[in-house]
């Protein structure tokens, strides 16, 4: 078929695109994979029996709008990664700044503590599961949100799918936060940031080949 | 540069409100510039060139959602285009690792017929016959969709569903052709 041709047949498939129709397509597949994440939480893990209490607490907050943060700016990312000729810089520069301030804090309480306290605090009484439980959280909205990224058109496939992984750990990890009782910036600094950049990890390596076009 | 982004980005904005003419007309000052942009980074021959410009067009088409109205057309379209370069590329050295002894192949005289367009000639021989009428009956400007519909049985809105979704078939295939 000539080139002509085909042109003649894409403008018989011309019509009007709406405006935001990558956010939305996004937003719903986000909504769709939280739902399944939530549903795992409490029917796989259950919420954490003294819920009603922490949430009257700071750190629970604290916690909560950390891993919401990452994973806003991974969703941020995605949404821009998705666009060819669009740079992810801005997303990236939130990502790292809200990690580093939440290190520093982590840092700082860490140096508070003596040696054994230090201990206690880093392990909590769950860090042998922690960073799998919200790897494994992660993946069916890492699923769902790398079968939407490649119906959008990422020309870098790996950091887009890096992206990808950073926001569903990042949405895991908030939800997972409702069964997890840990309440330390030395815990979830440490164990709660390797899940989600487990979950990124992941995303990269699976953005190579699932997101090509 | 600036002149080409002021002639391109009205088409593509006139074309994602839904105005096809202007849409055709992108897509045919696009394919020349996509000629030019393939033939200088490809040594292959002039079917490969062609065949690129091919798939892109199907992909600036098929993507066009992803353009953001406030940003420079031309940055997109480009971006597109060394994507599809450098995943032709990527294939290609796949392709590399094939026997090596095939000897008759390369003895054999080559093909003559240089006809553009050969790997989506050969994909859309590969599609149902009643989405590939559809397709042969409006790449000849004349047969509006609702002609070639209504030629084939089909209402216009299921043409329109149809083709579109003919054409999403088409470009996955034809990315899996060489």
């Amino acid at each position: 078929m000539q080139t002509d041709e085909l042109i003649n047949v894409l403008g018989a498939d011309a019509g009007p695109i709406a405006r935001s129709a990558p956010v939305r397509r996004l937003a719903l597949g986000a909504g769709v994979g939280s739902f399944i994440v939530l549903v795992l939480v409490l029917g796989g893990l259950g919420l954490r029996p003294d819920l009603a209490e922490a949430t009257v607490g700071v750190f629970f907050w604290i916690k909560a709008a950390y891993t919401a943060a990452l994973g806003a700016a991974g969703f941020w990312a995605v949404e821009r990664l998705g666009r060819p000729g669009v740079s992810a810089k801005q997303p990236a520069r939130l990502g790292a700044a809200v990690l580093l301030i939440f290190v520093l804090a982590a840092l700082a309480q860490a140096f508070s503590l003596s040696g054994p306290a230090r201990m206690v605090a880093l392990k909590g009484v769950s860090w042998t599961v922690c960073t799998r439980n919200i790897a494994v959280l992660a993946a069916p909205l890492l699923a769902i949100t790398l079968w939407i990224l490649r119906q959008l058109a990422p020309t870098r496939p790996t950091v887009a799918g890096f992206a990808a992984g950073a926001f569903s750990g990042g949405l895991a990890a908030t939800l997972y936060g409702l069964h997890c009782p840990e309440a330390t910036f030395v815990f979830v600094a440490l164990w709660y940031t390797l899940g989600i950049a487990v979950s990124g990890g992941i995303g990269a390596a699976l953005g190579r080949w699932a997101l090509r076009w | 540069m600036d002149e080409l982004e002021s002639t391109l980005k009205p088409l593509m904005l006139d074309g994602l409100d839904g105005d096809a003419q202007a849409h055709a007309r992108l897509l045919k000052l696009l394919s020349e510039r996509l000629r030019a942009y393939f033939g200088r980074r490809l040594s292959t021959s002039l079917d490969d060139v062609e065949d690129l410009v091919q798939e892109t067009l199907l992909a600036v088409h098929l993507r066009r959602a992803t353009y953001d109205r406030a940003q420079p057309f031309t940055a997109w379209a480009h971006a597109i285009a060394r994507y599809k370069l450098i995943d032709h590329w990527r294939r290609r050295k796949i392709r590399a690792t094939a026997p090596l002894d095939d000897v008759e192949d390369f003895v054999a005289s080559p093909p003559v017929d240089v006809d553009a367009g050969l790997d989506l000639t050969r994909v859309l021989s590969t599609l149902p016959p009643r989405q590939r009428a559809l397709v042969e009956d409006v790449k000849v400007q004349g047969l509006s969709l609702s002609e070639a519909g209504l030629r084939g049985g089909l209402s216009e809105g299921a043409a329109k569903v149809a083709l579109h979704r003919a054409l999403k078939v088409l470009a996955e295939r034809l990315r899996h052709a060489d």
